[in-house]
């Protein structure tokens, strides 16, 4: 079975007399381990998309299966819990709370899950280790470059060993030189680790690191294609 | 639901960063609190003097005093008018049932010596029933007996103020001192009284038989004349009958018509002590009053501070929802931010709030009493009014619809 898998998803918004149609039946299947791209301009629906997959959004119409489970109409808190377990996120601005160590911004995800606090700061240190933060535990985010802000960031993301992995234009912020680190970065978690890996973004460059590239045009599914690896 | 050292280690983060504005919001419930630290403080510390101050001067008394005269349109006040004698008291022993105790008054001031020490004092001349009147024992000696009141013999109880001015460290019990130049034999010590709720020293007084001092000490002018009758009652409920029946009585001995005003005065020392009793209740009520607004404004205070913290952290539980926080995670964070406000508040409210009744005890020479009792309800009361005024807050952020909350700039 596929990890996310829509039906004619749609999303309208409410604006003056007439709905806007931020997505109109859209149905994408991904698989365990793919590493996605969703591109388009902006205003196409693909940040829609992500947040609705990202259980941070509701649908208006049509139906969401993550990992097997239908998504439409959990209350709050059963969103949370799949948000804490199944996704981790990655922001354009980072996300981080500031005046919050490095560690603690890490352990986050590990508190809302109750895990013990020795076991939180371990797991913490190790994910932060894994992105080449050591040393950098006491840090917070204002005292870190913005390269490093966002590998806390995915530390975050990982360290509640989720399956997916959601990144909505996580290069936005960054110059060139650290963007592709960070692309390379993700392409080494979903090789070695398994991680699914869905990504947003506008720039070409970026979604030339993807296995496969969706294309939002006006809320639909314009283009939907593997990357030829040159 | 997380745990709660760890919401208390956010919510304590949180306030750190806005220290001026934490304390500044904490000013109202601390003003509260430490106002209903001293009010209680008051309160108890005024009851409990009032009412050693009414065994002190004896309980259930009451005080018979002669009205007043007006000579040529002049009135002279009351006790003016040389209307009691010794046999109405005799009379109110024998006929009023409510009566315990009788003690017919002349007193006056006057110089005593002994040996080469001298010392002005009161002298009271009385009957032996003043020790039952004013629930006043003897630490040495004995008490006067009807022989010395007959016999007018010179005898004499010294209070400790007067032992202590003329005798220092000698036993004064058979001693002799001369009150006007007339030798007295002390025959006993009275207990210690302390101050009146006039602040009068009750002990610097010299106790002596009625009759010497109606004949050797005062003169006389009326033969039996009195200047006060003091009476004990049976017991508290009795007070009221006493009252009536010795002016009952008396107004049948003087021959006082029905619609003629009495020539003497009755007063119940009991009910004077329980207006101050009652001026100082509302003094507390007062404070009370105050602690309650002060209490309500802090509260708001802290709802309307923890309303901006909620739009100015909007982001923040953005995030913390993104990465799973459910809703009561939330909420508690925000309550208990708004419960570290209101009871550091109330911790400094009871710091400031005993030291300041410390201070106003000493001041106006009140017993200092901040009951544990009063500690825990300033500080419950602290608690209840951080969570219902945090709850507001704390639901609304609680609510925020998660992506336009990481969306908020």
């Amino acid at each position: 079975m596929a990890l996310i898998e829509t039906h004619k998803l749609s999303k309208t918004y409410d604006v003056g007399d007439e709905g806007v149609h931020a997505l109109e039946n859209v149905s994408v299947k991904i698989e365990k381990g793919e590493f996605v791209a969703i591109m388009g301009p902006s205003g196409s629906g693909k940040s829609t998309f992500m947040n609705i997959i990202g259980c941070l959004d509701q649908p208006t119409a049509g139906e969401y299966l993550l990992d097997d489970r239908k998504i439409g109409g959990l209350s709050r808190d059963e969103l949370a819990v799949i948000r804490n377990q199944k996704i981790g996120f990655v922001f354009q601005g980072f996300n981080l709370l500031s005046r919050t160590s490095a560690l603690e911004n890490v352990e986050l995800p590990l508190l809302y899950n109750h895990v013990p606090a020795k076991e939180r700061k371990l797991k913490s240190i190790a994910a932060l280790k894994m992105l080449g933060l050591e040393g950098r535990e006491q840090h917070h985010p204002n005292q870190l470059s913005g390269g490093q802000q966002q590998r806390v960031a995915i530390a975050r993301a990982l360290v509640n060993q989720a399956p997916v992995l959601m990144a909505d234009e996580p290069t936005g912020n960054l110059d060139t030189k650290t963007s592709v680190e960070i692309m390379e970065l993700l392409v080494q978690l979903n090789r070695n680790s398994g991680t699914t890996i869905i990504l947003v973004t506008h720039e070409p460059d970026i979604a030339a690191f993807s296995k496969r590239i969706i294309r939002f045009v006006d809320g639909h599914v314009v283009s939907d294609e593997k990357v030829k690896k040159s | 639901m997380i745990s709660i050292i760890s919401t208390i280690k956010i919510a304590l983060r949180a306030l750190w960063v806005n220290k001026m504005r934490s304390a500044l919001t904490m000013l109202g419930i601390i003003i509260g609190v430490s106002a209903v630290i001293i009010m209680l403080a008051v309160g108890t510390g005024v009851s409990r003097k009032v009412s050693s101050q009414i065994s002190s001067i004896g309980s259930n008394l009451i005080i018979i005093m002669p009205g007043s005269t007006s000579q040529g349109g002049v009135r002279m006040g009351g006790g003016s008018q040389s209307t009691l004698t010794t046999n109405d008291a005799d009379a109110i022993e024998r006929e009023c049932s409510a009566v315990a105790a009788v003690a017919p008054m002349q007193y006056g001031s006057a110089q005593v010596v002994y040996g080469n020490q001298n010392w002005s004092t009161s002298i009271q001349g009385t009957t032996p029933g003043i020790l039952e009147v004013k629930d006043c024992g003897l630490t040495a000696g004995r008490n006067m007996n009807e022989q010395d009141i007959r016999s007018a013999t010179k005898v004499c109880l010294l209070g400790q103020t007067v032992v202590d001015n003329l005798f220092g460290s000698i036993d004064p019990i058979g001693q002799i001192i001369r009150i006007k130049k007339i030798p007295f034999t002390v025959i006993g010590v009275l207990e210690s009284k302390g101050q009146s709720l006039g602040g009068q020293d009750q002990d610097d007084t010299i106790i002596i038989p009625l009759s010497s001092a109606q004949t050797k000490v005062f003169g006389r002018t009326i033969p039996g004349m009195v200047r006060s009758i003091m009476v004990k009652a049976r017991n508290a409920d009795d007070i009221a009958a006493a009252e009536r029946q010795v002016t009952d009585l008396l107004r049948q001995r003087h021959r006082i018509g029905p619609n003629k005003e009495d020539d003497f005065t009755v007063m119940n020392l009991t009910q004077v002590l329980n207006m101050a009793e009652q001026t100082a209740n509302i003094f507390a009520l007062l404070l009370g009053a105050i602690a309650s607004v002060s209490l309500l404004v802090g509260g708001i205070g802290i709802m309307n501070i923890m309303l901006v913290s909620v739009t100015e952290r909007t982001r923040e539980i953005g995030i913390r929802m993104a990465v799973g926080a459910k809703t009561w995670d939330i909420r508690i964070q925000f309550i208990i931010e708004a419960l570290t406000l209101s009871m550091t508040g109330g911790i400094i409210g009871i710091i400031i709030g005993s030291g300041g009744s410390v201070i106003l005890s000493t001041i106006f020479e009140y017993p200092s009493v901040v009951s544990p009792l009063s500690v825990f309800l300033a500080f419950s009361f602290s608690g209840v009014v951080g969570i219902f005024f945090g709850f507001y807050p704390a639901y609304k952020a609680s609510l925020l619809n998660p992506i336009d909350a990481l969306r908020f700039e």
